[in-house]
C-alpha cells in the first residue's frame, strides 16, 4: 500500500444551464480512481456550487499512482431520467509523486466536455501521501523527473548523462472498436482521451524504470508522441536521454557570476546546469554510478562502414523500402526480444548512443559530423493481433506481450530505423548521435516512420568512464587533438584576440571534422579552421541542434525553409508503399538542393535545428525542411550561386540568364547586409597558415559546394570557379531558381529562427508572446503539376509567415523563435500547415552580435572599420573608387579570385555599397556594446519594464513559450510535466463559426486547460510548450468536424529578474542572467 | 483553391483597438479591410489585402467569442479562456459600453422594449448609426437596466460594479436608466436642442437629489425612482403663488437684491410671478406620474423660453435663482425650508445646464 490519494472537491463556477425550466443546475461530481469512485452531494438549483466535500481517499500502489490520471465528472442530477454528464476534468497526479515537483494540486480547473468544450470550472484539491518503497523488483518509478526541455534544466545540474531511453505501448483504438457502431462519437471520444491518458502514465513509468535502472533520476528532451494507425491500432511511443540531475540551491544572494566575457574559464571544471548567478561552479568529475561503456563506437568498425554508406551524401538520403535496411535491422535482431524486457542489461541500453538534447553545457560536444536521418515506409497490417480485435475493456496490453516473437512489430521497426541512423554516425566517424528525434506520417495503411539527429562526438568525462574510454582516446586522434586545444583555450581564456596562430577562439572545436580527412564519406571540401587553423573544418554544417552557446558566430541568423510537394499515383497496399518509397529519395535530395541554395543565397554557411518532415497523402508527398541558417566564424564563408546555362547559343536566351544572376548577386548583398555578415577580416594572406589542397572533390551536378578556400569571404564576386554552379537546362530548373527567389524577406523590425534563440541577439526584453496558428489549404484543381504544387506549398508558408509578422507587428522588435512549423495532409487535396512558435521583443538599442565575446567582437569590428573606412571615403567620389581597391592587396587577390571578370565593375561597386552600410551598421554596434558594458541603462529598463507588468488579476497569469528559458526571469522550481490530450467533435458546425470558428475555440480551450493545470499545481509559466499533434477532420456536409490535439511542456515556477535583485542588489546580474538565457 | 481554415491563438489574446472598434461600429469585415487599407496600416506593415483580410478575420472571431463575457463584464475577469491583461479588458469593456450620443439621444426615456427595438433601423437611419452598433447600445441599455433595477444601494456605485465601468461611464449609464425608468420624454421638438449630456447631469442632480437614496443609501429601491414622500411634499409649495402677500413679498426681496445688479431687471420684474407660479406649479405636479414625465419640457415651456424670448444670460439666470431661492427663506410665514431647498438646488442646477442655445 505505498500510496493514499487525497481529493476534496471544494466548488464550482459558471457552470451550464442543465435545467431550462429553472435556468439552473443540480450538480454532484464523481471522483474517480482506479476502481474507486467516490460521490459528492448534490448541491441543487446553483451555477456556483459550493460543494465543500470532505477528503475523499484512495489507497493504490505507486505503479497505479502512475498510470492513472485522477478523473473528475461533474454531472446534473435528475430524479427521472439519466444523470447528465457536464463535463470531465483528468488530473495527472504525477507532478506529486517526486519530492522536488509539486505538494498539492490545488486551483480551478476547466471542466471539459467533447462536444461543448469548456463548461464552467471546479474548484479542487488533491494531495499524495507516499510511503516509501524499497522493493527492489518495483514496478513503478516514482521519483523519476520528467522534462520536455532539450537541455539540462535551469535549476539542476548534471550529474551524469546516461544515455537514450524509449518505449512504446500499443492498444487499439475505441474509435475503431465494433462498439463504435453502437455508441455515440462522443462515448468514443470520451474513451479514447481516458484511454490516452492511461496510456500516457504507464509509458511514463516504463521510461522511468528504464531510467531507474541505468542509475538515473530523470529524463530529459522527453518526446512522446502518438500514432494513430487507425484500424490497427494506437501507438503512444516516448524518447528521452536519461540523466542523473542534482538540483542547484537557488539563493540568488550568493551570486558568484562568471564575467561575461571568459566563459570558457569553467571548461576545466565543466558542470551541466545553467549559467545562473548563485552557482558555485566547482564540482569535480562525476564519478559513474555504473560502468557504462560505448564499446559500440570502435572507430575500426566505423571506417570499415564508410564505404557501404557512400551513398549518402550527408547520410540525409534515406534507405528506404520494405525491408531494405535490413543489414542494420539483423544486426540488432538477437537484441529485440530482450529490448522489451523489464530487466534490460546495461549493455543493451549502450545500444544507442543517442540524446534527444539539443543543447549543452560547454564541453560536452567536442566534434559534429553533420546531420544522419533515416526513412522508412511500412505498411500498416490490420491483423497484426487478433488477440485485440474483441475486448471491449479498456485494460492495457502491452503489445509486446503478444507480439514478442512476431517480426513486423513496431518495436523492430524502429529498431530498424535507429541501428540505421547509428551506422549513419559511425560513417561520419561519430560515436553519438545529438538532438535525436522521432517522428511518423501515417496515410491510411501507408506509415513513413522517421528518425534523424546530429552525429557528434560527445567528451566522455560527462559521460561514464568507461574501460573503452582509453581505447577511444588512442584511436580518435582528432579527438585528443581537440581536447587539447580546448584546454589551451581554457587556459588562455577568451582575451585572446584574434589574428595569433597559437590561440584558438572558444566556439570552433565543435565545427572540427570528427571523420577522417583521407576518407571523407562524402564529397566535401575541407579547410583549416578559420578560428584557430588547427583543425579541418567542412564547408557547410547542418546540424538538428541548437547553435553551442558558446559558437562564434557572424551577424544574426534566420530562418530558412525547403519546402517540396510531389505528385503521386493514387496506390493500394504494398504497391503504394512502393511508390512512396521510391519517391523519398528525390524529394530528400531536392529538399537538400533547396536548402542549400537558399542558405547560400543568405550568404551562410551552416543550419542549426533542422527538421525534415515529410507528409504522406493519398495523392502527393509533403516535405518540409526548417532550419536556423547562421554565419559560422570559424566556416569558409560560402560561394556564391552561379547559374549556367546549357544551350548558350540563343543571345535572349543569354540576356536571361544574366538578368536572373544579377537578381541572385543582387539577393546575397542584400541579405548580407540585412543579416550583418561582414565575417571579421581573417587575415589569411598575412599569416600564410598553409591550406592544403584536398582537390580530389568531384563535382556532383548541383548538388555539393565548393566554397572559397584560398578567396577570403570578401569575395562577393562568385566567379564561376568557386561559384555554387546551377545549370538550367529545363524548364524545372528554371521554376526552382524563381522559387529560390521568391522568398519574401522579413519586414523591419523582425528576425526568425526556430531555434531556442536567435543567433546574434541577446538582450530580450520580458515580452513574450507564444501562439499557434493553423491554416488548411484545399487544392480545388486535381491536376496540378508538382511545380504548380511547389508554388502553392511555398506561398501557403510564406503567407503565412507574413500573417505572423503583421499580428505580432505591435512587439517590433522582435524575434519569432522557435518556429515550429507542422504540415499534414488530412484529406486529399488539403494541406494543412500548424505554426507555434513565440514571439520576443528585444531592445534595439543594444543589439549585440554576441554578448559573449562581446570585447573581442569590438576589436574585430574596430579593426574591420579602420579597413574599410578608407574604402568609404572613396566610395564617395566613384573616380578613384576603381583604381584604389586595386592597389590595396586585398583588391589585387580579388581580382586574381576571377579571372571572368564580365561583371567585374559591377561588383565592385556592389561590394562598396554593401561595405557603406557595413560601416553604418558597424559603428552603431561598437558604441551599442559599450553601452551595454556600463550596466546601467539595462537596469532602468528592466525596472521600467517591471513597472508595466499588471497585478491583481483574479485569474493569475500564466507565460507559455516553446523555449526552454523565460527571458528576464530566473525558473526557480520544476513542477512537472504538462502532457495533455483532447479531442472535440460538433455536430453543429456552421453554428460555431464554421471550420475556423470551431478550430479557433478549441486551441483556445487548450491554451486555457493547460494555463489552469499549471496554475493548480502552483505554477506560473510553462517551458518547452510544444503542440505534437494536430489532428483535424471535417465533414461540412454533415455540418460536422473533428479534432485531437496533443500538447506537452514543463510546468515551472520563475521569478522576474527585478525581482530577485531587489533581493541582492547587484544589477549586473541581471546582465548576466539575460546571457545565461541564450541557452545550456 | 482557397484557404479553408485560418485561425491564429495567442496565449495572451491580441486584440487590435482599430479592428475593434470597427467591429463595435458594425462594419462587416470586408469594410472593415476597406477601411483599414485606407488607414495605411498596410505600407505601414509591408503587408498584404490578403493577411489584412486574414487578420481581421481573426480579431471579429475573437471578438464574437468575448462578446458572451463582455455582457458580464465581471466574469471577463474570472474566465479562463481568454488571456487578457488587465488594462486590455478594461479597454474591451469601457469601448463595449460606450455608445453614440446621437443615438442614445434617440431612445432616452424610451421604454427599452421589444417594440422600441424594433424602431431602430429608423433610429440607425436617422442618426447614421449602423444598425448593428444600434441593437448592441441599446442591449447594453437594457441589460444594465435590468441588473441595476433589482439592486439595493447607489445607482452608480451598483452600474460601476457589475459592469467594471469607468466612473464617467457609469454615470451616463445611471442617467440612461433612470431616464427609462421614470420615461422622462425628451423627444418633443423643444427639448431637442438639449444634448445627452445635458440629460444627464440633470438626471445626476435627480438622483442625488430627489431619490429615496438620495436621503438613506441603506433605503430598498432607492435611486431609480424618486422619493414619493418628497414629491407629496412639494404640494406644500404651493403657498409661494396662492398666497397672494407671500409671493408679492418674495417678488420684492428678489427685486431689491438684483436692482442694478443685472440688466434685464425690468423683464424680471415684469416676468416675476409668471416665472415663480411656473415653478411652483412644476413642484405641485411631481407627485403625479404623468407630469413626471412632462418635467424637463415644463422647464422649458415655463421658465426657459419665457427668459430666452426676454434675452437672459446665464449670469442673470444665475443671479434670478440664487436670490429667488435665497429670499425665499427669508418670508416670514413659509415654513417649507427644507423641502424648498432640496427642490431649488436641482431646479436651479437643472436650467442653468439647459440654459443653452
Amino acid at each position: 500500500m505505498p500510496g493514499k490519494l487525497k481529493a476534496k472537491i471544494v466548488a464550482g463556477r459558471h457552470l451550464p444551464v442543465m435545467d431550462r425550466a429553472s435556468d439552473l443546475t443540480d450538480a454532484f461530481v464523481e471522483v474517480k480512481f482506479g476502481n474507486t469512485t467516490y460521490k459528492t452531494d448534490v448541491y441543487p438549483k446553483s451555477l456556483n456550487p459550493q460543494w465543500n466535500s470532505e477528503w475523499f481517499k484512495f489507497e493504490v500502489d505507486d505503479e497505479d499512482l502512475q498510470d492513472e490520471p485522477l478523473q473528475i465528472t461533474v454531472l446534473d442530477h435528475d430524479t427521472y431520467s439519466a444523470n447528465d454528464a457536464i463535463g470531465k476534468v483528468y488530473i495527472d497526479i504525477d507532478p506529486l509523486l517526486c519530492s522536488e515537483a509539486a505538494t498539492v494540486i490545488s486551483g480551478w480547473l476547466p471542466i471539459y466536455d467533447t462536444i461543448h468544450g469548456i463548461r464552467g470550472e471546479i474548484n479542487v484539491l488533491v494531495k499524495v501521501d507516499l510511503f516509501n518503497d524499497l522493493n527492489r523488483f518495483r514496478q513503478s518509478s516514482c521519483g523519476v523527473k520528467f522534462f520536455c526541455t532539450t537541455s539540462i534544466p535551469r535549476c539542476y545540474r548534471a550529474i551524469m548523462v546516461h544515455g537514450f531511453v524509449e518505449e512504446l505501448v500499443v492498444n487499439e483504438d475505441p474509435e475503431y472498436q465494433w462498439i463504435d457502431r453502437i455508441r455515440t462519437p462522443r462515448a468514443s471520444n470520451e474513451a479514447r482521451q481516458r484511454l490516452i491518458f492511461l496510456m500516457s502514465g504507464e509509458l511514463q513509468r516504463k521510461i522511468g524504470l528504464k531510467v531507474l535502472e541505468m542509475g538515473g533520476n530523470a529524463v530529459v528532451g522527453y518526446l512522446q508522441c502518438f500514432d494513430l494507425e487507425g484500424e490497427s491500432g494506437l501507438v503512444v511511443r516516448a524518447i528521452g536521454t536519461a540523466c542523473t540531475l542534482e538540483k542547484i540551491s537557488t539563493l540568488p544572494s550568493t551570486a558568484t557570476h562568471q564575467s561575461n566575457s571568459s566563459p570558457s574559464k569553467d571548461m576545466k571544471e565543466p558542470v551541466f546546469g545553467e549559467e545562473v548567478p548563485g552557482i558555485p561552479l566547482s564540482s569535480g568529475p562525476p564519478t559513474p554510478l555504473r560502468a557504462q561503456t560505448f564499446s559500440s563506437f570502435s572507430p575500426s568498425k566505423s571506417y570499415s562502414r564508410q564505404s557501404s554508406s557512400s551513398d549518402t551524401e550527408l547520410s540525409l538520403t534515406p534507405k528506404t523500402g520494405m525491408g531494405s535496411g535490413g543489414s542494420a535491422g539483423k544486426e540488432a535482431g538477437p537484441l529485440k526480444a530482450l529490448l522489451r524486457q523489464q530487466t534490460q542489461s546495461a549493455l543493451e541500453q549502450r545500444e544507442y548512443p543517442f540524446f534527444t538534447l539539443t543543447s549543452f553545457p560547454s564541453g560536452f560536444l567536442l566534434h559534429v559530423g553533420g546531420v544522419v536521418s533515416a526513412r522508412s515506409v511500412k505498411l500498416l497490417d490490420r491483423i497484426h493481433n487478433p488477440a485485440l480485435g474483441n475486448t471491449r475493456s479498456y485494460k492495457l496490453l502491452d503489445w509486446n506481450s503478444f507480439t514478442a516473437d512476431e517480426p513486423e512489430t513496431r518495436d523492430a521497426w524502429w529498431e530498424e530505423i535507429r541501428q540505421e541512423i547509428k551506422s549513419h554516425a559511425k560513417a561520419l566517424g561519430c560515436h553519438a548521435v545529438v538532438g535525436y528525434s522521432e517522428s511518423t506520417s501515417i496515410c491510411e495503411e501507408v506509415c513513413i516512420l522517421s528518425a534523424s539527429g546530429t552525429a557528434a562526438i560527445l567528451s566522455s568525462r560527462f559521460m561514464q568512464d568507461g574501460p573503452l574510454d582509453t581505447e577511444h582516446r588512442l584511436s580518435r586522434q582528432p579527438l585528443v587533438f581537440s581536447t587539447g586545444s580546448e584546454r589551451v583555450e581554457g587556459d588562455m581564456g577568451s582575451s585572446a584576440s584574434l589574428g595569433f596562430e597559437e590561440v584558438v577562439p572558444p566556439g570552433c572545436g565543435f565545427c572540427h571534422i570528427p571523420y577522417d580527412e583521407l576518407n571523407i564519406p562524402f564529397p566535401a571540401q575541407l579547410t583549416y579552421c578559420y578560428s584557430c587553423r588547427r583543425s579541418k573544418v567542412p564547408d557547410v554544417l547542418f546540424t538538428t541542434i541548437d547553435l553551442p552557446a558558446d559558437a562564434n558566430i557572424t551577424g544574426k541568423g534566420c530562418l530558412i525553409q525547403a519546402r517540396l510537394c510531389r505528385t503521386k499515383k493514387k496506390a493500394q497496399g504494398e504497391g503504394n508503399a512502393t511508390a512512396i518509397s521510391n519517391l523519398l529519395p528525390f524529394l530528400e535530395y531536392e529538399l537538400h538542393t533547396q536548402l542549400m541554395n537558399k542558405l547560400k543565397l543568405r550568404g551562410m554557411n551552416a543550419l542549426f535545428g533542422l527538421r525534415i518532415q515529410i507528409s504522406v497523402g493519398e495523392t502527393m508527398l509533403l516535405g518540409l525542411a526548417s532550419a536556423t541558417g547562421v554565419y559560422l566564424t570559424a566556416l569558409p564563408g560560402p560561394g556564391g550561386i552561379q547559374i549556367a546555362g546549357k544551350t548558350p547559343s540563343d543571345i535572349t536566351y543569354e540576356q536571361h540568364i544574366s538578368n536572373m544572376q544579377k537578381k541572385i548577386n543582387d539577393t546575397i548583398a542584400k541579405n548580407k547586409d540585412l543579416y550583418e555578415i561582414n565575417p571579421p577580416e581573417v587575415v589569411e594572406e598575412i599569416i600564410g597558415s598553409p591550406i592544403p589542397e584536398p582537390r580530389q572533390r568531384s563535382r556532383l551536378f548541383r548538388s555539393q559546394s565548393e566554397s572559397s578556400d584560398e578567396v577570403s569571404e570578401l569575395d562577393l564576386s562568385h566567379g564561376k570557379k568557386d561559384a555554387f554552379v546551377l545549370e538550367i537546362d529545363d524548364t524545372d530548373a528554371v521554376e526552382d531558381i524563381h522559387a529560390l527567389l521568391t522568398d519574401s524577406p522579413t519586414p523591419q523590425g523582425f528576425y526568425s529562427c526556430n531555434t531556442e534563440i536567435m543567433p546574434g541577439i541577446q538582450n530580450w526584453t520580458s515580452a513574450i508572446q507564444m501562439f499557434t496558428s493553423v491554416r488548411v489549404f484545399r487544392l480545388n484543381n486535381a491536376n496540378l503539376t508538382n511545380q504548380g504544387l511547389n508554388k502553392i506549398f511555398s506561398d501557403l508558408c510564406e503567407n503565412l509567415l507574413k500573417s505572423l509578422y503583421f499580428k505580432l507587428r505591435s512587439m517590433v522588435p522582435c524575434c519569432l523563435c522557435h518556429l515550429n512549423f507542422t504540415v499534414a495532409i488530412p484529406e486529399d487535396e488539403l494541406i494543412q500547415v500548424a505554426v507555434t512558435a513565440v514571439a520576443m521583443s528585444f531592445d534595439k538599442e543594444q543589439i549585440l552580435e554576441n554578448g559573449k565575446q562581446s570585447g573581442e567582437k569590438t576589436l574585430t569590428k574596430a579593426i574591420t572599420e579602420n579597413d574599410e573606412q578608407l574604402q568609404f571615403n572613396l566610395e564617395l567620389n566613384p573616380e578613384s573608387s576603381h583604381a584604389n581597391p586595386l592597389s590595396s592587396p586585398k583588391g589585387l587577390s580579388e581580382v586574381g579570385s576571377h579571372p571572368s571578370a564580365r561583371d567585374r565593375c559591377s561588383s565592385w561597386i556592389e561590394q562598396l555599397r554593401l561595405k557603406a552600410h557595413t560601416i553604418r551598421r558597424g559603428s552603431v554596434k561598437t558604441t551599442s556594446s559599450m553601452e551595454k558594458a556600463s550596466p546601467l541603462p539595462e537596469g532602468r529598463s528592466r525596472s521600467l519594464r517591471s513597472n508595466r507588468s499588471y497585478s491583481g488579476t483574479s485569474v493569475a497569469v500564466v507565460k507559455m513559450t516553446p523555449l526552454s528559458f523565460i527571458p528576464g526571469a530566473k525558473i526557480i522550481k520544476y513542477l512537472g510535466i504538462i502532457n495533455m490530450f483532447f479531442i472535440r467533435e460538433t455536430t453543429s458546425l456552421r453554428e460555431e463559426g464554421g471550420v475556423s470558428g470551431f478550430l479557433h475555440s478549441f486551441i483556445a480551450e487548450v491554451f486555457a486547460m493547460v494555463r489552469a493545470h499549471v496554475a493548480a499545481l502552483g505554477g506560473n509559466a510553462v517551458v518547452s510548450y510544444s503542440m505534437k499533434e494536430c489532428v483535424f477532420m471535417e465533414n461540412p456536409n454533415k455540418n460536422q468536424a473533428q479534432c485531437l490535439i496533443n500538447v506537452s511542456g514543463d510546468a515551472v515556477i520563475f521569478v522576474r529578474e527585478s525581482e530577485l535583485e531587489a533581493a541582492s542588489v547587484q544589477p549586473q546580474s541581471t546582465t548576466h542572467t539575460s546571457n545565461g538565457g541564450e541557452g545550456t | 483553391m482557397s484557404v479553408e481554415l485560418d485561425v491564429f491563438v495567442g496565449n495572451t489574446t491580441i486584440m487590435d483597438k482599430e479592428v475593434y472598434q470597427l467591429w463595435l461600429n458594425g462594419y462587416t469585415v470586408n469594410d472593415a479591410v476597406k477601411v483599414r487599407i485606407e488607414g495605411g496600416v498596410m505600407e505601414e506593415c509591408e503587408a498584404s489585402a490578403d493577411v489584412l483580410l486574414s487578420d481581421t478575420m481573426d480579431q471579429y472571431r475573437t471578438f464574437q467569442m468575448c462578446e458572451r463575457l463582455l455582457h458580464h463584464p465581471a466574469k471577463l475577469a474570472n474566465q479562463l479562456l481568454f488571456q487578457i491583461p488587465p488594462d486590455r479588458q478594461a479597454m474591451l469593456i469601457e469601448r463595449y459600453y460606450a455608445f453614440d450620443d446621437l443615438f442614445v439621444r434617440e431612445v432616452l426615456g424610451k421604454k427599452l422594449s421589444k417594440g422600441t427595438k424594433k424602431d431602430l433601423d429608423d433610429v440607425s437611419a436617422k442618426t447614421g448609426v449602423s444598425l448593428k452598433s444600434c441593437r448592441r447600445q441599446f442591449d447594453n441599455f437594457k441589460r444594465v437596466f435590468k441588473v441595476v433595477e433589482e439592486l439595493k444601494g447607489p445607482l452608480v456605485e451598483n452600474i460601476r460594479q457589475h459592469f467594471l465601468l469607468p466612473d464617467q461611464l457609469a454615470r451616463d449609464y445611471a442617467a440612461i436608466v433612470f431616464f427609462a425608468n421614470n420615461r422622462f420624454e425628451t423627444g418633443k421638438k423643444k427639448l431637442l436642442y438639449l444634448t445627452f449630456q445635458d440629460f444627464a447631469f440633470c438626471a445626476g442632480q435627480l438622483i442625488n437629489h430627489w431619490t429615496l437614496g438620495a436621503v438613506d443609501s441603506m433605503m430598498e429601491d432607492m435611486d431609480v425612482d424618486l422619493d414619493k414622500e418628497f414629491l407629496q411634499d412639494l404640494k406644500d409649495l404651493k403657498i409661494l403663488i396662492t398666497d397672494k402677500d407671500l409671493l408679492d413679498q418674495h417678488k420684492s426681496l428678489v427685486c431689491t437684491a438684483l436692482r442694478g445688479k443685472t440688466s434685464v431687471f425690468n423683464e424680471m420684474e415684469a416676468n416675476f410671478k409668471n416665472l415663480s407660479r411656473g415653478l411652483v406649479n412644476i413642484a405641485a405636479k411631481l407627485i403625479n406620474a404623468k407630469d413626471v414625465r412632462d418635467f424637463f419640457i415644463d422647464l422649458v415651456e415655463k421658465f426657459i423660453e419665457p427668459c430666452r424670448s426676454d434675452k437672459w444670460t446665464s449670469i442673470d439666470m444665475n443671479l434670478f435663482l440664487t436670490h429667488y431661492t435665497n429670499s425665499a427663506h427669508i418670508l416670514d410665514t413659509f415654513k417649507h425650508h427644507a423641502v424648498w431647498t432640496r427642490y431649488m438646488g436641482v431646479i436651479k442646477s437643472c436650467i442653468l445646464r439647459m440654459y443653452h442655445d
